[in-house]
């Protein structure tokens, strides 16, 4: 199915919801206006368009934007071997979605990812807790404010972290009195 | 929020209470456990020998990759990629360096392409000699472990004169590679080309048709063809189920579509099909590698954007303009357009994929790492449900994972 083909089944379906920007290295992505209707347009993608493999889902902060966070669907159609981006930007102040889950078992554990590192919620998701950190972790790493050093925290279970020594590292700097504001994301206004 | 363990302890407390003959256990196997394969931990809820309801619980290996990569230039992030899948890092190093060129839109010279699928098949093949001999292990052969781990290091011996190290290679470069291929290095490989072979053979005569293995992983940890779309498994796994899907052949890169090489394919999807699987792409990579070797080009193994490769030194030392080119690459890093693209790679252990969001300049603004290792896990609450517990170090062995590229 081709851009324009795709376009306009999606036209007819969900009149003015979907967006499509211009080809960027020959992928093509799709924006949905409204992230609350996401599950909607990839069910109809998954059954109707046929694709049928949800490769990854991503989640992005664009911190200082609104909507602040991104939610990035990669997916994939084995008949016509096509590759599909659909993204949809979430508030911070609602960073709830539907989830994926019974379109995709696969989502299940990426939307548990994008929970832990970004804070997103996704409405309906069976078993939604951390993954990679552990439970009652207190932050969410991934977020732009969240230091590359880290923030010391303290659970109940004798875990702790502590912010981690930056000086001589790798990471791209500049020079300034704190260890975060070292961090090239810095270069930009907070 | 309580630990897993407890959670699963209450659900079988009161299935107890409920049912007057149950004797629901609960078993916790790992973090640290010898069928696990480094640091995956189990909670499986039992009925006598046979798995209730299994929960794997990951993220004991997680170094936070992904937040590191924001704070890097895009060459700085090399070494970490090494790390993803410790197993096969020079394969990462190229999905990697891939990845970043698609963003880009740079394409290698003949030569570099073909170094690159040289890296990759080579890492296929040290990563299934590992998986296929820790399986075998898993099973009670250990002779088989001892036979591919002495191929592995002929292998390791290799890597280490192509790169100069034998685990942690962080061999590529955004745009090409450290160095071209070093003197004795072709002909060393076609040396282990011709012996591997053999001992594939011997191999396969010790596990296909041994009868304790067969008995141990036929028809255990079946996958059915919709299981594996569902849950995006990838990789061996996903051919074993019986679906011919290689991203080296229905997306070529690296010029793979020049190559002549079958795409093993299973038919029931058990244990046994993706350990097959696995030693038949083994058979494969050495016709792949046999073909570039026969076919290597000669030329520059770079990129030749003056202000996207580092320089010639002796340029460097000489020229006011690859002085400046040096010191911006060095300093601040590729400068990148502005925009997303996703890479999808075919890793040994599956589809290693990286969807990088750039806002322009040298550092990406995001990088997911898509590793097949997290998604092929995802399906073991589905996979062992149903199943003996002694299936589970099968089924374990067979989906062949590494927690390094899981955990990030």
């Amino acid at each position: 199915m081709n851009r324009q083909n795709l376009k306009a089944r999606l036209d007819a379906e969900f009149p003015g919801l979907v967006e499509m920007p211009p080809e960027f290295r020959g992928e093509t992505t799709l924006v949905v206006g409204n992230a609350g209707r996401l599950p909607e347009v990839l069910r109809f993608l998954e059954r109707e368009c046929a694709f049928d493999y949800l490769i990854d889902i991503s989640g992005v902060d664009h911190m200082n934007e609104t909507p602040r966070f991104e939610l990035v669907y990669e997916l994939y159609s084995y008949g016509a071997s096509q590759h599909l981006r659909a993204k949809a930007r979430v508030p911070e102040e609602s960073a709830e979605v539907p989830s994926a889950c019974d379109i995709w078992p696969t989502a299940n554990w990426h939307e548990r990812e994008i929970f832990d590192m970004m804070g997103i919620r996704f409405a309906g998701h069976p078993d939604l807790r951390r993954i990679l950190m552990w439970d009652g972790y207190p932050h969410h790493p991934l977020r732009k404010d969240f230091p590359l050093e880290g923030l010391p925290c303290e659970t109940p279970d004798g875990h702790f972290t502590q912010a981690a020594p930056m000086d001589g590292g790798p990471f791209v700097t500049r020079p300034a009195e704190l260890a975060h504001q070292r961090e090239p994301r810095s270069k930009s206004p907070l | 929020m309580p630990d897993l363990a407890e959670r699963f302890a209450r659900h079988a407390e009161a299935y107890n209470a409920s049912c007057p003959e149950a004797e629901r256990l609960v078993l916790n196997v790992g973090p640290s456990h010898p069928t696990t394969h480094g640091v995956l931990r189990l909670v499986l809820e039992l009925d006598g020998e046979t798995i209730v309801r299994a929960e794997p619980d990951i993220g004991y290996l997680h170094r936070g990759d992904e937040k590191i990569a924001e704070n890097m230039t895009y060459n700085q992030f090399v070494p970490y990629t090494d790390r993803l899948d410790y197993i096969a890092p020079l394969a990462n190093n190229v999905a990697y360096a891939l990845a970043v060129e698609k963003l880009l839109g740079w394409e290698l010279p003949p030569r570099g392409q073909a170094i690159r699928v040289i890296c990759c098949e080579m890492a296929r093949i040290s990563s299934h000699l590992l998986g296929v001999g820790c399986f075998g292990m898993d099973c009670g052969a250990m002779t088989v472990f001892l036979y591919t781990f002495t191929e592995r290091e002929t292998l390791y011996n290799l890597i280490e004169m192509l790169t100069g190290a034998r685990f942690t290679t962080a061999y590529t470069r955004i745009g090409g590679m450290t160095r071209d291929l070093p003197d004795g290095f072709v002909p060393g490989l076609r040396k282990f080309l011709d012996a591997l072979p053999a001992r594939i053979d011997e191999v396969d005569r010790l596990l296909s048709r041994n009868r304790i293995f067969v008995d141990r992983t036929k028809d255990v940890g079946v996958i059915s063809k919709d299981d594996a779309v569902a849950f995006g498994l990838s990789g061996p796994n996903f051919r074993a189920c019986g679906i011919e899907f290689d991203l080296r052949r229905r997306h070529p890169y690296l010029g793979y579509e020049k190559y002549d090489f079958e795409i093993p394919v299973g038919s029931v999807g058990d244990c046994y099909d993706r350990y097959y699987c696995r030693l038949q792409e083994i058979r494969e990579s050495v016709k792949i590698l046999t073909q570039v070797l026969d076919s290597l080009p000669d030329g520059p193994i770079c990129v030749q954007d003056r202000k996207g490769v580092l320089p010639p030194k002796d340029r460097v030392l000489t020229s006011m303009e690859e002085l400046i080119h040096q010191f911006m690459l060095v300093t601040a890093g590729i400068d990148a357009p502005p925009g997303e693209i996703y890479f999808g790679h075919e890793n040994p252990k599956g589809e290693l994929g990286f969807y990088i969001c750039s806002k322009g300049g040298g550092v990406p603004y995001r990088l997911k790492i898509r590793s097949p290792s997290f998604v092929n896990l995802s399906i073991l609450p589905k996979l062992l449900s149903g199943h003996m517990i002694a299936d589970v170090a099968a089924i374990l062995g067979s989906l062949d994972f590494v927690m390094g590229e899981s955990d990030r």
